[in-house]
């Protein structure tokens, strides 16, 4: 070992008292912000597992229909009328879906055919909204079978999953049977087969699902699919893959990133506050440490001159300081690492569903514990600074002679 | 005859005083020490012993003069060659010894190599062994210095004195708080470094008995040297009342 790292060890060791204060400063700050780290990190996986449980990361849809007047608006200004969108199917999905599949980073592509569409049952008339799927695909996508409370997930061409909330509205059990009819005119009875609840009333309240085929039929688009569902391997890439997409085939791709915006911009707000809190934390470590180090310099003013007069330079002596501060963050972090283990721990075992899963799943990731260490250490060389420039500064005349 | 291990030239050391004047605390020394000579430096508090000590152990620069290292001018050197030289050539023995609490007394001597080296090696351990032994105190070298009595101390500050093998080594009161029987074995084991090594020393002490064991005396009122500084002193004289 080189002397400046014997020489920090040994005054560190001998101020037995302010060392332990200083190490566990730091390592209470290290296990705030790893904890905080842990949880934030959580909880947003929690909240976007949440929200994207019934959605696709990207959805594809036909390019917008759009007037083209006739004449040349130079010579004359007509009234452009906006086109309405007609519900219609992407052409060539087919072809498109395997080009899509084949890109980089994306997961699953499945069509859908949806549309709206009134659920009928004795009195009960409900709007929803009816989404055609392939089930082998789209369970890839949203987990339907396991969001099923009552009754089997099997999905023939004339049978029908629907949620909790229309369910009640309609008073149907599974097994009952129901009429989807569509604005077109087209109407079928299909069969009840399996109630889902995909944890948000909106959804149990809307989301009717049938098969592919009976999607088309019901909504006069034979063969056809209007979405392309896609789900990417890399949540936070999704916009990127969009507009590669978009790029490629020419449809219009809508990421959960741009359909989402309020929960991402909200999201990333709670990044940036989290962050503003975690310096807030590094800062006030490094001035525990910087304060403790300023009085051991003084402390040790005589033994600095002895060392300087025995030949240490400069440097030297700066860098026993110097590696005190970075030894401090070091173990601090260590600590504060274990700590804030334990307590994820506790907080696991504490906080359930009622369910007895866990409230939410908490990784604590090693790369977390190293990226702690690193920076606790740089955080301690930072805060030595000041003190260790002190040290080095010291006349070796005044300090042996004070 | 011999050369010289340091030669100081017209050396002046003037401080910034209170009312903007500097004040002149030695007024042109000329000083010379050889090789295996072993020199008391005498005189009364506010002489200026202790600036003339630190201009010699190169831990002061003078305002006047030169001071030679071996034949070697030392006025021109920066800050870092100055340290690398002092490290060298020059050892420190205090009269409050200054040992550094948080290490063995071994660890202590090997200090100054290690500064010189950077990382503690088998040789170095080894020397500062032979060092420790040469001073008496082999059993207590991997004591905590703090536990060590004020005499065994002085012979740790010696031995690490003596690590880099330097040509000088400049002992500041050594024995000034130390016992009369501490104070003859420190001073006997200076000694016998003194012959046995061919270390120059410079020795500056308040006791007469001591002074007169030693090869010449310097003696130091208002910052001028008042002896003749050539021939060995009849000291003596001044030992006996």
């Amino acid at each position: 070992m080189p002397f400046e790292v014997i020489a920090a060890l040994r005054f560190l060791g001998e101020g037995r008292m302010q060392t332990t204060f200083i190490i566990v400063g730091a390592s209470i700050g290290v296990a705030v912000v790893v904890f905080m780290s842990a949880i934030l990190t959580g909880m947003q996986a929690n909240i976007i597992r949440r929200s994207l449980l019934s959605q696709p990361h990207i959805v594809i849809q036909p390019a917008e229909e759009v007037a083209r007047p006739l004449r040349d608006p130079r010579d004359e200004a007509p009234t452009v009328q906006k086109r309405t969108q007609r519900l219609l199917s992407i052409d060539q999905w087919q072809a498109h879906s395997q080009v899509i599949r084949d890109m980089p980073g994306v997961d699953v592509v499945t069509p859908t055919v949806a549309g709206p569409a009134f659920a009928l049952r004795g009195d009960a008339n409900r709007s929803v909204s009816l989404t055609g799927i392939d089930p082998d695909d789209f369970v890839r996508i949203v987990p339907l079978p396991d969001k099923i409370v009552a009754g089997t997930w099997r999905l023939t061409s004339t049978d029908v999953l629907i949620g909790t909330e229309l369910a009640t509205d309609l008073g149907a059990a599974v097994g009952d049977k129901m009429r989807l009819a569509t604005p077109n005119g087209a109407a079928l009875t299909l069969t009840i087969t399996g109630i889902f609840d995909l944890g948000s009333k909106g959804v149990n309240e809307r989301n009717v699902y049938v098969l592919l085929r009976t999607a088309q039929d019901l909504l006069n688009l034979t063969g056809g699919a209007s979405n392309l569902d896609v789900t990417v391997k890399d949540l936070w890439q999704a916009e990127n893959i969009a507009q590669r997409i978009n790029a490629r085939v020419g449809l219009e791709a809508d990421s959960w990133i741009r359909t989402n915006n309020q929960l991402f911009i909200a999201l990333n707000a709670q990044t940036i506050s989290n962050t503003a809190l975690r310096i807030a934390v590094a800062i006030c470590v490094a001035l525990g440490i910087a304060s403790v180090l300023v009085v051991s310099v003084v402390q040790k003013s005589r033994e600095i001159g002895i060392l300087r007069a025995m030949g240490a330079s400069r440097l030297q002596v700066m860098n026993v300081f110097l590696i005190q501060g970075g030894i401090v963050g070091l173990v601090g972090s260590i600590f504060g690492s274990a700590i804030a283990a334990a307590f994820l721990k506790a907080w696991e075992v504490m906080l359930k569903n009622p369910d007895g899963t866990p409230l939410f799943q908490l990784h604590f990731e090693p790369k977390l514990a190293v990226w702690a260490a690193i920076i606790a250490t740089l955080t301690g060389l930072a805060a030595a600074v000041t003190p260790a420039r002190r040290a080095a500064r010291l006349d070796p005349v005044v300090a042996i002679r004070g | 005859m011999a050369e010289a291990v340091i030669r100081l030239e017209g050396v002046r050391k003037a401080y910034p005083g209170a009312g903007g004047e500097d004040v002149e605390v030695l007024h042109g020394i000329d000083l010379g020490l050889d090789r295996g000579e072993f020199v008391a430096l005498m005189g009364p508090s506010g002489s200026g012993k202790s600036t003339l000590l630190n201009l010699v152990g190169l831990l002061d620069r003078p305002t006047g003069g030169r001071i030679l290292i071996a034949g070697a001018d030392t006025t021109a050197l920066d800050e870092a060659a100055i340290t690398q030289l002092r490290g060298k050539r020059i050892g420190f023995v205090f009269q409050y010894h200054y040992l550094i609490p948080a290490f063995t007394a071994i660890e202590n001597v090997m200090m100054p190599m290690l500064l010189a080296r950077g990382r503690p090696d088998e040789a170095m351990r080894k020397r500062a062994a032979a060092l420790l032994a040469q001073v008496g105190l082999t059993q207590w070298e991997n004591n905590k210095v703090n536990f060590l009595s004020g005499g065994q101390q002085q012979r740790v500050a010696i031995a690490r004195a003596l690590a880099m093998n330097p040509a000088l080594v400049l002992a500041d009161e050594p024995t000034g708080n130390l016992d009369t029987k501490s104070a003859d074995g420190v001073f006997s084991v200076m000694r016998e470094v003194n012959r046995a090594e061919g270390t120059a020393f410079l020795f500056v002490t308040h006791n007469p008995t001591l002074a007169a064991r030693c090869d010449r005396l310097v003696q130091l009122v208002d910052g001028r040297i008042v002896t003749p500084a050539a021939a060995p002193q009849p000291a003596l004289a001044a030992a006996s009342p």
